[in-house]
């Protein structure tokens, strides 16, 4: 395929395909009788101007970035991992089992960096798995990583049900962990510095998502490992050529890979909500894959996306409230079409765009 | 149709025309890609019934000109005339429908199916293969009968040489109404005997009055086949002349736009100790097939052993097990203190830290990787090493100044560090992956195909650096399917045919029909 220029590459086609998601979104709200602009009205307000609005949509965005940045590195050696929402799961019980461990003495400059460090390590663990099945037995990524994501809810059903339940309670959740453990929300830091904020879910988190995208940036382009990570994507034959082990190369991109994913637990565990719930990844592990192939695998293209999503899941939210007629169902059929475009069919104008540069 | 020229044959283009309508006729083709002009006004005409050699340097133009002939680019303007009559050519449809057939460098054909099966793809003629079937035999019959080109219709592809897997391809084509035939550099993959053939078969096809293109790269191929040849260079239509008029220098010449001599100066130098012994090497591919016989073979200091043999003999897999890409099964390696075996197998890695340097036959999908910039690639390999900088990080600013060494050493054009390596013509990239890989200094080179799709001026360059690194000391084994480079470079020539070592002799014992027979798998007469 021919490359295209940056700015058309980066900033042209993903536009043109969000575009035509919102277009073909307008037309479904159109088609239930509602006026799409208005819905459009609402979103906005929704993602950004009511009071809270904003720090939703960044908390959204915090996970966001998370998996996608897991889909991202994995992605740089042509690995498709599609196991974010499993080793996320999974990286909650990472988290949740160091807490539940140390949380009644640990001080918490130990403790969360202890329990951040627990939430990769399981999510690592359940992406070597099926990387290590790859490169020493050619089982494809794509078939073990998904059917992992079954494993894993399995296991994660079981547990919360089990022996991680909270006593004298029916709801299949952990116990909450103790406020030592707890990431401090960015409301609480603004109102002691003075500012006035509305209390929302944004937590620290979301700065160490940001850390993460510069730590990734520094992986992938500044790193021997990086090089050879991306030498091996671009050719596989090129890499065994110049020495690059392809199998360990295969493992360890897997691990900091699901390392990311399990990352995306610590918004919801340790920050916004303080327990392990059943399901809590919520797709958010499935939609990575959309924000990663959105954001072109950058760092800060997957910032950018991130945001995107992270807006249109709380717009969605609010849209599901204002309209009767647009259910959370509905939302989702949007998001459903956004994911659609900028995922799956993300390449879909590029012959076109091409073409019209090629002729200018 | 019996129409049989006078040779030599008419020039094309204004000169003198002694025929009525030209069988081709291209005006001013001009085509570009981005902001490179591939064809630029390119005019030329080919009189009917005769060999047109079209010569070039790599990226000269000349596949881009016979694939709008052929229909898989469109021309940005000018004009195409088959015999005569305009002929907007878009597919590859229209170009059959013209009578224009090609004969790719790379075939076409389902190696599992037998020639008639081959021969009928894309003309079944309904559902039923039955009456399909029975036609093409009949017209098969009638096409060897007419062109004098014998085969077996149920031979099954793959178990044809590939001379006879050509002759089907060159069917094919008339078999759909040819009678302009295309062929791109259809030498490359023959052995001399099979190429001599090849040359009767195109006189034959010129007798019944096929009109045939003949794309190379190779002055020899020029003067011994075409009547006439037209010379491209840099996209640009340099000049036609007649080839019983004109020499292989003034060709040379006009390719390159400088006189270049083809002789490389030979250093002699005294072999020093053995840096590499392999001994008894075997080797079965995944499906069990033996690919290397019991192979042995000495690379000495300051020393060039040449490989000899067609593609496809063993050449590459040895190269991989020599390099490390591959481990050894049977047999042993020795470097110096070092013996690899099945049990002791080194990696591509510790080659290269032994001081063994590998230049792929594969440019594209081994030495380099396409996507990344010249400054990437130039570390390829050496990433864990002081070429990446002295840091924990990769060092960008010591990349792009090691790659600027690099390419002020070794002349690579445009000196952009930053340029993916897929923006380099083909002899480019090879003198950057040549520059990376003695810039170590290594004590042995392993050199596969070092001048495939280089131009001439890259050639002798590439040549002299070869020779200036044995000079130096360096083991060499170069293996490469050009005769005339083997001849040039080796002190020693070994022949390989079906995974076997034919027969090892001194350059002075050497000569083009010796090596023929001997890559023909003929033993050396002692």
């Amino acid at each position: 395929m021919k490359r295209l220029p940056g700015w058309a590459d980066y900033i042209l086609i993903p536009l043109l395909n969000l575009s035509l998601a919102l277009g073909v979104a307008a037309l479904v709200v159109l088609a239930i009788g509602e006026n799409p602009l208005d819905a459009l009205r609402v979103m906005i307000e929704g993602a950004f101007l009511y009071e809270g609005a904003f720090g939703y949509t960044l908390y959204y965005t915090t996970s966001f970035i998370f998996t996608g940045l897991a889909v991202a590195v994995a992605f740089h050696a042509r690995l498709f991992n599609i196991g974010g929402e499993g080793q996320a799961y999974l990286g909650g019980l990472g988290g949740l089992l160091v807490c539940l461990a140390f949380d009644g003495w640990m001080p918490s400059a130990i403790l969360i960096p202890l329990a951040i460090a627990g939430a990769a390590a399981m999510g690592a663990a359940w992406a070597i798995i099926p990387g290590w099945l790859q490169a020493h037995r050619g089982s494809h990524i794509v078939i073990t990583t998904i059917m992992f994501n079954f494993i894993g809810a399995g296991l994660m059903v079981a547990l919360l049900a089990g022996a991680l339940m909270r006593s004298g309670q029916s709801n299949p959740e952990s116990r909450e962990i103790a406020d030592a453990a707890r990431l401090p929300a960015i409301h609480d830091i603004a109102n002691a510095l003075g500012f006035d904020m509305a209390s929302t879910p944004l937590n620290l988190a979301f700065p160490l998502a940001l850390l993460a995208c510069v730590g990734v940036w520094v992986l992938i382009w500044r790193t021997r490992w990086g090089y050879a990570l991306r030498a091996m994507g671009e050719s596989g034959s090129a890499a065994v050529y110049a020495g690059i082990p392809v199998k360990r190369m295969i493992v360890t991109a897997m691990a900091i890979s699901g390392a990311l994913a399990g990352l995306m637990a610590i918004n919801t565990l340790l920050g916004a909500q303080g327990k392990v719930v059943l399901n809590f990844p919520s797709g958010f592990g499935f939609t990575g894959i959309a924000v990663a192939l959105m954001g072109r695998s950058h760092p800060v293209g997957i910032l950018l996306a991130a945001f995107l999503f992270g807006a249109l899941f709380q717009g969605g939210t609010e849209l599901d409230f204002e309209f009767q007629t647009i259910t959370r169902e509905m939302v989702l059929v949007i998001q459903g079409l956004i994911i659609l475009f900028s995922g799956a069919l993300s390449l879909m104008f590029v012959p076109w765009v091409a073409r019209r540069i090629g002729r200018a | 149709m019996s129409h049989t020229p006078s040779r030599p044959g008419p020039a094309p283009g204004p000169v003198g025309s002694s025929y009525a309508t030209p069988a081709i006729r291209l005006t001013g083709i001009t085509k570009r890609f981005g902001p490179v002009i591939a064809n630029d006004a390119v005019d030329l005409e080919i009189a009917p019934g005769t060999i047109h050699g079209i010569i070039g340097e790599n990226g000269a133009g000349k596949s881009t000109l016979v694939s709008i002939l052929y229909g898989f680019y469109t021309a940005d303007s000018g004009a195409i005339e088959i015999e005569g009559r305009p002929a907007p050519i878009l597919t590859s449809a229209d170009a059959i429908a013209h009578g224009i057939g090609m004969v790719h460098q790379h075939f076409m054909l389902v190696p599992t199916f037998t020639v008639l099966e081959n021969i009928m793809l894309g003309a079944e003629g309904g559902a039923m293969l039955r009456g399909g079937a029975a036609a093409t035999r009949a017209e098969l019959l009638r096409l060897e009968r007419d062109y004098a080109l014998e085969i077996d219709p149920d031979a099954v592809i793959e178990e044809l040489p590939v001379g006879l897997q050509q002759r089907v391809e060159i069917l094919k084509a008339l078999r759909r109404g040819a009678r302009i035939l295309i062929l791109d550099e259809p030498t490359g993959v023959l052995t001399p005997a099979e190429t001599d053939r090849f040359f009767d078969i195109l006189r034959g096809l010129r007798e019944q009055g096929v009109t045939i293109v003949l794309i190379t790269h190779k002055l020899r191929e020029i003067m011994e086949v075409t009547d006439t040849v037209s010379v491209m260079r840099r996209g640009r239509m340099i000049g036609h002349r007649t080839t019983s008029e004109t020499t292989r220098e003034e060709l040379a010449d006009m390719m390159v736009g400088r006189a270049v001599s083809l002789q490389v100066e030979r250093i002699a130098t005294q072999p020093g100790a053995v840096a590499m012994a392999v001994q008894g090497l075997t080797w079965h591919d995944e499906g069990g097939v033996a690919r290397l016989s019991d192979i042995s073979l000495d690379l000495r200091a300051g020393d060039i052993l040449g490989l000899a043999g067609v593609s496809g003999n063993g050449q590459s897999e040895l190269l991989d097990l020599l390099s490390g890409i591959a481990p050894v099964q049977e047999g042993r390696l020795v470097i110096g203190e070092r013996i690899v075996d099945r049990s002791a197998a080194m990696d591509p890695a510790e080659m290269r830290r032994a001081g063994i340097a590998h230049i792929p036959e594969d440019r594209h999908r081994r030495a380099l990787v396409l996507p990344f910039e010249a400054r990437e690639n130039a570390v390829l390999g050496y990433h864990d090493g002081p070429q990446t900088g002295s840091g924990r990080l990769l060092d960008p600013t010591a990349m792009q100044a090691h790659c600027e060494t690099l390419m002020a050493r070794f002349d690579v054009r445009p000196p952009a560090p930053r340029l993916p390596a897929i923006g380099f013509s083909g002899g480019n990239q090879q003198k950057l992956v040549l520059a990376r890989e003695i810039e170590t200094e290594p004590r042995i080179m392993l050199i596969g195909q070092p001048t495939r799709g280089v131009d001439i001026g890259g050639i002798a360059f590439i040549h002299a650096e070869i020779m200036a690194r044995k000079a130096a000391g360096c083991a060499i084994l170069l293996v490469s399917v050009e005769l005339d480079e083997i001849l040039a470079l080796a002190d020693r020539i070994a022949v390989m045919n079906a995974g076997r070592i034919i027969g090892e002799i001194p350059r002075g014992e050497a000569d083009v029909t010796r090596l023929g027979l001997m890559m023909a798998g003929v033993e050396a007469a002692a």
